[in-house]
């Protein structure tokens, strides 16, 4: 029979000591986590950046990744779009009664393989298991803490009128994936989620010029509604153009099947930068180079007429609004 | 070929938008009846390329905003019965109807789920035989055949806890009402592009042929748009009225025969309540006398109570085309997609949802 996590997993007892020996510690070991004390001491000096999120993507498993690798890779991605060069997560894991223990082993590798291309270090965990139908199969929650490097100013509210909006890839890619999953939609190629870990692609950035204003990953929300937090947040407009925006064929058919709008649908291994326009192109060449920034593209402009709004010049030539997201993504009637 | 992002294209966009402008001379108002075609018209800013010969209507072609509150409070009441599930289509789920809305209730407790398909829902009522699971049949006739389907699927493997709430409407009859209440005047008809693709385009020939108003079947992209508007254009300074089709990847003039047949087998017109134009004969469809038992509506007794309707809100007026979002009270102000009070505010495909989310009176 295959092994599945009980209750007695998470109870504090031998079961709970065996499961974060076996599956946590040696999967993931460093010199903190290991020691096993209550907290990960550590010294660190300078401006940190310190970001929590928590996971409960359905399925746990969809193309392109898991809830371990998005876990790592978001928590990562939010201290990056700071500026900061990400360091340390913790990981905290709220386990449904039942999971079969090879899923969570498959997890807690990824966790180990993201963490590893994202230069970062688990150092501290935690572990519960609740009753069948308390959650749904795994929920993780993290932490995370960066340093920011002198001289690096990366904030929502630093966008100014003449600046370009940079995107480092296609979009919808990750929202779709999960959905097609969950859905049993299958296309005729195979669409991936582009969760990734941002860390180094910001570096590189950072390196052809600390000269960024805004940084962003379009997740939850969409693109649409990353922009308009930024244009609300700097009391800026931001006019993009949807010719410029690059979206695989596949997304735009689920899109269209489904009735979405690519703009709103989530990315997790992307991000939006918003630079003066004299470096516009030293970025573009650096992200360019970088395996996360291939299709980068120049979308739009910051302007300084009706702040706080998107308007995108549509394939038409028309202009329209691109307002935030509302309420959740609901699939279509006809 | 690629099937969506060819229908997008720039250059072939601005060559048709030329022409249009050369072509058009007499001032023509066109409706475009379905709420698709509203959505990528707003969302493509068509209305602000058009010359200015050319206005443009939004027409009822929204399903879930035609649904009468009295058919919205059954489905809700419904969901009260013991052991019920009600599943449904995502967009149903905000709905406001006379007292609460299907989100509400479930928040309160009540088994609602969201579906993609009503083999979603015939699933569901296999794992739970325990529970009678209840389909909300909203949509025109193109989802008409998948639900008989799903009807006939159940008669077949003897499933005998699935019912279907048959609240669906036809198209023809509704536009036929429209023209005949003499409220708004028309120069040309954009015909709904998925509900052609099951019934043709040969439905449309009355109108054409009785009323003298050009026809053109158009499908979702800017591009078969703009083709549509072209041709009615065309039409129009010809003095023609014809049913033509600027969807042929999508439409044939004889329709999909299998789903009509799916259709006629489990269904019947019947008089249907359209909100906004009370009840028009024949314009919706009833669960056959043959497929009885998987009648929601025959099986459970229900007490909906009431009707109410929201005061201030203009929904019915802006289906029928004869007022705008713009022209309410509450557009915007009270009635937001985060709060909506009316069901065109709800619907993706709604007019008062479009004219919202892509700036109407901004752009459009």
């Amino acid at each position: 029979m295959e092994d599945k996590i009980l209750l007695a997993h998470g109870s504090g007892g031998k079961l709970a000591h065996e499961l974060v020996e076996k599956s946590f510690v040696k999967a993931l070991a460093n010199p903190l986590l290991s020691r096993l004390d209550d907290s990960a001491v550590f010294d660190l000096s300078g401006r940190l950046a310190f970001t929590t999120d928590s996971y409960v993507v359905s399925p746990i498993f969809f193309p392109g990744g898991d809830i371990g690798k998005l876990a790592v890779c978001g928590t990562v991605n939010d201290l990056a779009m700071c500026g900061a060069k990400p360091l340390y997560l913790s990981l905290s894991f709220i386990i449904e009664e039942g999971l079969p223990q090879s899923g969570l082993e498959q997890i807690v590798n990824s966790v180990q393989k993201a963490a590893g291309e994202a230069g970062v270090e688990i150092i501290t965990g935690d572990t519960k298991v609740v009753h069948k139908g308390s959650a749904d199969k795994l929920f993780i929650n993290t932490a995370g803490v960066g340093i920011i490097a002198e001289g690096i100013d990366i904030s929502g509210s630093n966008a100014r009128p003449g600046d370009k909006v940079i995107l480092s890839g296609t979009i919808g890619d990750h929202g779709i994936a999960v959905i097609s999953q969950r859905e049993g939609l299958s296309f005729s190629t195979r669409l991936e989620s582009d969760c990734a870990p941002l860390g180094d692609l910001v570096a590189e950035m950072l390196n052809a010029s600390q000269n960024i204003h805004c940084l962003r990953d379009p997740t939850r929300g969409g693109l649409a509604t990353s922009l308009n937090e930024l244009a609300k947040q700097s009391g800026v407009s931001i006019r993009i153009e949807e010719e410029k925006i690059p979206v695989r064929e596949e997304v735009l058919a689920a899109c269209e099947m489904l009735g979405f709008d690519p703009l709103y649908v989530a990315n997790e291994g992307k991000l939006v930068a918003i630079v003066p326009a004299e470096d516009a192109d030293k970025f573009l060449k650096a992200m360019r180079r970088n395996r996360y920034g291939k299709n980068v593209a120049i979308i739009g402009e910051v302007g300084a007429e009706h702040p706080g709004r998107v308007v995108m010049k549509t394939v038409l030539g028309a202009s329209r609004i691109v307002d935030m997201l509302v309420g959740d993504l609901l699939p279509r009637i006809c | 070929m690629r099937f969506i992002s060819e229908f997008r294209r720039s250059e072939l966009a601005e060559g048709l938008i030329s022409q249009i402008h050369r072509k058009s001379r007499t001032p023509a108002r066109f409706m475009e009846f379905c709420g698709g075609h509203t959505v990528t018209i707003f969302r493509y800013g068509i209305r602000q390329v058009l010359p200015s010969t050319i206005e443009m209507v939004s027409g009822p072609g929204c399903p879930i905003c035609v649904t009468a509150n009295a058919d919205l409070d059954k489905a809700i009441a419904l969901s009260q019965v013991p052991d019920v599930i009600i599943t449904t289509f995502g967009d149903m789920l905000k709905v406001p109807g006379s007292r609460s809305s299907l989100q509400q209730v479930k928040a309160d407790g009540a088994q609602v789920h969201t579906v993609y398909s009503t083999m979603d829902a015939l699933k569901i009522a296999e794992d739970n035989p325990d529970k009678s699971v209840v389909f909300l049949g909203i949509g025109f006739e193109t989802t008409a055949p998948t639900i008989a389907a799903s009807i006939l699927q159940a008669e077949e493997k003897g499933i005998r806890n699935y019912y279907v709430l048959s609240l669906h409407k036809l198209c023809p009859p509704v536009i036929q009402a429209l023209l005949d209440s003499g409220e708004v005047k028309l120069d040309g008809l954009i015909c709904p592009g998925h509900v052609s693709a099951i019934i043709g385009s040969h439905p449309w020939d009355f109108i054409a042929r009785d009323y003298g108003i050009p026809c053109v079947v158009s499908g979702f992209e800017p591009l078969d748009i703009l083709q549509c508007v072209d041709m009615l254009v065309a039409q129009v300074e010809n003095g023609q009225s014809r049913v033509e089709i600027a969807y042929r990847r999508g439409v044939h003039p004889e329709g999909n025969q299998q789903a009509l047949r799916l259709m006629e087998q489990v269904f019947e017109p019947s008089p249907a309540q359209w909100r906004g134009m009370g009840e028009v004969p024949d314009s919706g469809l009833k669960i056959r006398e043959k497929y009885q038992r998987f009648d929601a509506e025959l099986a459970f007794d229900i007490e909906p109570g009431p009707t109410r309707e929201a005061v201030g809100c203009i929904c019915g007026d802006i289906l029928r085309g004869v007022k705008t979002p713009d022209d309410c009270k509450l557009f915007g102000k009270a009635c937001v997609p985060e709060n909506p009070i009316g069901p065109c505010m709800v619907s993706s495909e709604g007019s008062c949802s479009a004219y919202y989310l892509y700036g109407g009176s901004f752009g459009g």
